[in-house]
């Protein structure tokens, strides 16, 4: 049941504005608020991802970066050595994205509390110099990508519309999954341990290996935002996966509302947008956010889904 | 190849010791508990009660000695396996799932008891075959009327029927329980002797407890640590009349009444 709550009104017009944008840009001639806002979808797809872990699963991992990088350097790479399907690209963006978090997953997820934000903080760093040192493929300046992703006609990811709508049906089903997920029996079991990790082994739950599936889950996920991100941007580097990337994508969760599934999404426009809004007005921009950011986290723990007087998912 | 005795007992533990540091937690204890009795473990503070506890839960490891548990080994199987061969444990200090709803609570409890959990698309929330042995378990306890709100809203003593609730979810064959009665007022404290006399009938329980009108009311056997060390154990009118125990425990609570 649907009940005309000040909070759907919102979510609707949100949806509507997103779907309707590619028309708004034609009729306006504005090329730029398309691009502002395909930017906004691909970085609330890994806000989503990384909300599965961070607001589900209680695990601050403060490296969800790197998986973009990952994805957006697997299509670098595999662009500047000629092979430039993106049947081939985005499978290898998703798997290389898949591997890295089981690997720092399976170590990581043995720690708690502050060891854990600590060592995915880690991994990330190694990541981003790992792949600095690159020279091949340009190191600390990036690669740029020649010809984006190529796919069967008529996709077209040149095509800036399209591609939009890409982003944005790959941004939708991310949300319809983590919503299947979130309720699904791993889903609860996901959010008992972050309610108390204790009790749910000693009612019988080898948690370990249900948040590492979660983790593998999410970083795949934010692998994809990755491969769509670089196909963005038409170049990769590794200022993508630098650790304040991965601050941003927290913030983006917890301003948007923590453990909601459209909240990162709310998290990813109000960011972004008033970073292109208050940049535009003053160049200290962030003396003004950073208030703004500091009375979310105080006043409104549920985040700007709390706000909207969110009814917990159920 | 493991022998399986029909009078041996279904949880039988012996020489168990665990040390923090200088601490004596639990030192050299052997006891058996039968199937369908319940046995107190009493003692003063800091005895090694709940130290047993999670000892025997597999929260701890042990230092030394085995805990045989309807005829297997179990000293070295982790927290969730013994949750999976029907051990049961409810906690001292509430340990709820405070974000979740009641309902969402204990039918955690029988999902854990219903194979692995790796189901990613049907909600879970709709399936009958967790909702109802939830909420079966919710109606023994008397908590029906407030399944779907938040565990943080009840109030204490209904956290502990909330704790009793998803225990009894899992269908264990036997019950490990840590002060069920901590902070409840005498009305509470009743409800809950009487809900564990029906629950005698059909578990096996351990009841570590300071309420010894509740203890004596309930127990089959009792056993008596002090510094933990068994200093006693056999029925409640022995235990009463044991010179030792009255000594170190029993009279000095008397004593602290007056």
């Amino acid at each position: 049941m649907r009940r005309l709550t000040l909070r759907n009104v919102v979510v609707a017009a949100l949806l509507a504005a997103l779907v309707l944008l590619p028309v708004y840009a034609g009729l306006a001639h504005d090329r730029f608020v398309l691009t502002l806002f395909t930017r906004i979808v691909i970085l609330a797809m890994a806000a989503v991802s990384l909300n599965l872990i961070l607001g589900f699963g209680g695990m601050m991992s403060f490296g969800h970066a790197a998986y973009l990088g990952i994805g957006g350097y697997a299509v670098g790479i595999l662009a500047f050595e000629g092979v430039p399907s993106g049947l081939v690209q985005w499978p290898v963006a998703l798997g290389a994205s898949a591997l890295f978090a089981l690997v720092i997953g399976a170590l990581s997820l043995r720690t708690r509390g502050v060891y854990f934000i600590m060592i995915t903080l880690a991994f990330a760093q190694m990541a981003y110099y790992i792949v600095a040192g690159l020279a091949r493929y340009g190191g600390d300046d990036g690669l740029t990508i020649q010809k984006r992703s190529q796919f069967f006609a008529p996709l077209d990811l040149g095509d800036k519309v399209q591609f939009y709508y890409l982003c944005l049906v790959l941004l939708f089903a991310a949300l319809y999954l983590v919503w299947r997920l979130v309720n699904s029996r791993f889903g609860l079991v996901i959010q008992g341990a972050r309610s108390n990790d204790m009790r749910m082994r000693a009612i019988g739950f080898p948690t370990y290996r249900y948040k590492l599936v979660c983790f593998v889950i999410a970083g795949t996920l934010c692998g994809l935002a990755g491969a769509l991100l670089a196909n963005h941007a038409d170049f990769v580097s590794p200022a993508m996966m630098y650790w304040t990337r991965s601050g941003d994508l927290i913030v983006m969760v917890v301003l948007g509302g923590m453990g909601s599934v459209l909240g990162p999404v709310f998290g990813a426009v109000a960011l972004l947008v008033l970073e292109e809004v208050l940049s535009g007005i003053t160049e200290y921009w962030q003396i003004i956010l950073g208030p703004l950011l500091l009375l979310v986290v105080l006043f409104a723990r549920g985040g700007i889904d709390g706000l909207l007087g969110k009814v917990r998912h159920d | 190849m493991i022998e399986r005795n029909p009078a041996a007992p279904l949880l039988q533990i012996e020489g168990l010791a665990k040390r923090f540091g200088g601490v004596v937690a639990t030192d050299d204890v052997t006891l058996g508990i039968a199937a369908g009795e319940l046995h107190a473990v009493i003692g003063p503070n800091g005895a090694g009660k709940t130290t047993l506890i999670a000892q025997l839960a597999g929260q701890l490891p042990p230092d030394a000695g085995r805990i045989r548990f309807a005829g297997e080994d179990i000293s070295a199987l982790p927290m969730h396996r013994r949750s999976h061969l029907g051990l049961a444990r409810s906690f001292q200090i509430t340990s709820l799932f405070l974000d979740l709803s009641v309902l969402d609570n204990v039918a955690l409890a029988v999902q854990a008891r219903a194979g692995h959990s790796f189901h990613f698309w049907r909600n879970a929330r709709l399936e009958a075959e967790l909702r109802q042995p939830a909420r079966a378990a919710l109606a023994r306890v008397g908590l029906s009327a407030r399944e779907n709100l938040p565990a943080s809203a009840l109030s204490h003593g209904e956290h502990r029927l909330l704790e009793l609730a998803m225990a009894l979810a899992g269908q264990p064959r036997m019950l490990l329980l840590d002060e069920p009665m901590a902070g409840l007022g005498p009305e509470e404290s009743a409800r809950m002797v009487g809900m564990l006399r029906d629950l005698k009938k059909e578990l096996t329980i351990l009841l570590v407890e300071h309420d010894m009108e509740a203890v004596f009311a309930l127990a089959d056997r009792i056993t008596v640590l002090v510094y933990g060390r068994v200093i006693a154990s056999g029925a409640p009118a022995d235990i009463r009349a044991n010179a030792q125990v009255r000594d170190a425990y029993l009279g000095e609570q008397e004593a602290g009444h007056a």
